[in-house]
């Protein structure tokens, strides 16, 4: 199977919003690639003709009435924001 | 009569009688916290001083006649996944340290509907991603039996809370194992319901087509008794299935016979510790003799299915840990100059070793180029393993395997070699990935006395059988007569 390399690896993880140190980056290549090695047997198993499973359970849609459900704490989901303004969150200026 | 030693069923009998107040029983409790939290390190939020007020509230009422259910007052744990309306509910992550969940899941609507008493908010790995709950961001929780061994995990503080008499039972979660082998390295009974059994809402997700809450207990009476409270069908999570009000307290029969017991033998080969197979051979024999057939077969599917659950599994929490971007809640980085900087480095800063690890393999496996081989096969991997069960539940009621391939190990010997944790997941997994129903319980213990414990797998929504067949051994077996958590240090 293929190597994972660094660039590759700092490629992911900028995918996944993450920073990884120097010294992260070959525990993190040294463990991925020790972790893919092992995955990899699922590619010995005999599966031609089999469909995929997304779920223990059987995959079919859950209806109900499209009713609003008011929910009037605001104050104690805007208790856990890092920073706010008024009753909204704040972040950084997005539009330049 | 030491209070804290009592199962549940044993204090609610105390309390119908009125030999035992609510304020009594949660006092002795609260006692014991103060004395052997400094040993055993399970709770992330100690709620003792809340938990008094209430049993005294409870007690009042009760006097009057305004409550009447004969749980009410007495006092439970919950792992710090769950939410828990008012109170921190931190997953062991920086991320959520300083988290007030604004609502309630519904397992604890349903444990407040009862009037049970929250004791606290208990030690777990870092978003359950883990097996020893080593990789919390708080603390190291301690195995109750020997001080110096982990307590298994994720659910690992819940498990040594309830060996350590801190609490008399206790919710955890099972992703792949993360109730059974805790409470299988704890000497207890831990349940993972059927995939749908429980409902997920308001439970910080992990994997969310694996995630099972499920009780941790003394004995499988209590089992019984909380995954009552615990089950059902709920609006507000879509896989939750309608199965039924049922009672499990009706399973608790000492009977097996004519039970057809399949052991796969793929689950006893090397790898599994000698003692371990020894105590198992000794349950086989044991089932022999109270009647039920026990029988070898094969379920060839331990390595793929663990192949298989590391894939999907991480691949569902690089998704589900999406969220935590330092906006709404969570951990925010004081350095950054742009939205970009802040989402990466409250990230970065916010999550620990190992959750990042499992990020970064499971954005891997669903990137371009890599999702065919890895994520695609897995999921028909997966039915693979479902089939497979399939065919053996044709033939028998219950599977028996090691819950583990070992007792629980020393703290820091494995943390530092992600794979070797991994592969210490091979006897759970599979019963995630299926969807199935796995109860843990005692079948012994070791030479330096540790803990064994036995995995039984039924069919799905098969809880009566599993809940019979455990109730029988463990009335034959009497483990909780003979060996009792020592604090070994």
């Amino acid at each position: 199977m293929a190597k994972v390399s660094k660039e590759e690896l700092l490629h992911i993880a900028k995918l996944a919003d993450l920073n990884l140190k120097d010294e992260e980056v070959d525990k993190y290549l040294l463990h991925l690639q020790d972790i893919l090695n092992f995955a990899n047997i699922v590619n010995n198993a005999n599966v031609e003709g089999l469909d995929i499973t997304i779920g223990a359970n059987e995959a079919k849609n859950v209806f109900r009435k499209d009713e609003v459900v008011v929910f009037e704490d605001n104050e104690a989901l805007l208790q856990n924001a890092p920073d706010k303004e008024r009753n909204m969150f704040k972040i950084p200026k997005v539009i330049q | 009569m030491e209070i804290t030693t009592l199962t549940v069923h044993e204090l609610q009998e105390k309390l119908k009688n009125k030999e035992l107040t609510s304020y009594e029983i949660t006092k002795a409790y609260t006692d014991r916290i103060a004395e052997k939290e400094k040993d055993v390190q399970a709770f992330v939020t100690d709620l003792s001083e809340n938990a008094l007020n209430q049993a005294k509230e409870i007690d009042a009422k009760r006097e009057k006649g305004e409550v009447t259910n004969e749980l009410a007052g007495i006092p439970i744990g919950i792992k710090d996944i769950i939410c828990t309306k008012g109170v921190r509910t931190t997953c062991s992550s920086r991320m959520l340290e300083n988290f007030i969940a604004p609502y309630d899941a519904t397992v604890m609507e349903k444990i407040n509907g009862e009037n049970l008493i929250d004791l606290g908010k208990l030690n777990m790995d870092e978003f359950a991603m883990g097996g020893s709950t080593e990789y919390s961001y708080f603390k190291k929780t301690r195995n109750p039996w020997n001080l110096n061994k982990v307590p298994g995990g994720s659910s690992g503080g819940s498990a040594a809370a309830v060996a350590a008499n801190m609490v008399p039972w206790a919710l955890g979660t099972d992703t792949g194992g993360s109730i059974r082998q805790p409470a299988s390295f704890c000497g207890l009974v831990g349940l993972k319901p059927t995939y749908g059994l429980v409902s997920r809402y308001g439970v910080v997700a992990f994997a969310s087509s694996l995630d099972q809450v499920g009780p941790m207990t003394k004995d499988v009476t209590d089992c019984a008794m909380l995954l009552n409270i615990i089950a059902g069908h709920d609006s507000k999570d879509s896989t939750s299935v309608d199965n039924g009000d049922k009672d499990y307290t009706k399973s608790l029969k000492a009977d097996v016979k004519g039970l057809k017991i399949g052991v796969p033998k793929e689950y006893f080969g090397e790898g599994i510790n000698p003692e371990v197979k020894e105590k198992l051979q000794e349950a086989m024999e044991r089932y022999k003799k109270l009647g039920a057939t026990v029988e070898e077969c094969s379920l060839n599917i331990a390595d793929y299915a663990l192949a298989t659950y590391y894939i999907i599994a991480c691949a569902e929490a690089s998704s589900n840990l999406g969220r935590f971007d330092g906006i709404r809640y969570g951990y925010r980085t004081e350095n950054y100059t742009n939205l970009k900087e802040l989402y990466r480095n409250s990230r970065s800063e916010g999550f620990g070793a190992e959750v990042k690890r499992r990020i970064i393999l499971g954005t891997y496996v669903l990137s371009s180029g890599y999702y065919d081989a890895y994520y695609k096969k897995a999921q028909q991997v997966r039915t693979l393993v479902m089939q497979e069960f399939a065919k053996c539940f044709e033939k028998y009621d219950v599977l028996l395997t090691p819950t583990s391939p070992t007792v629980a190990f020393d703290i820091g010997s494995k943390s530092n070699n992600p794979l070797e944790m991994y592969l210490a997941d091979i006897c759970t997994v599979s019963v995630n990935i299926a969807g199935l129903p796995g109860i843990s319980i005692p079948c012994g213990v070791d030479k330096e006395g540790m803990p064994i414990g036995m995995q039984l797998i039924g069919s799905r929504f098969s809880e009566e059988t599993l809940i019979r067949t455990a109730y029988t051994f463990e009335q034959d077996l009497k483990f909780r007569e003979n060996y009792q958590p020592e604090f070994k240090k």
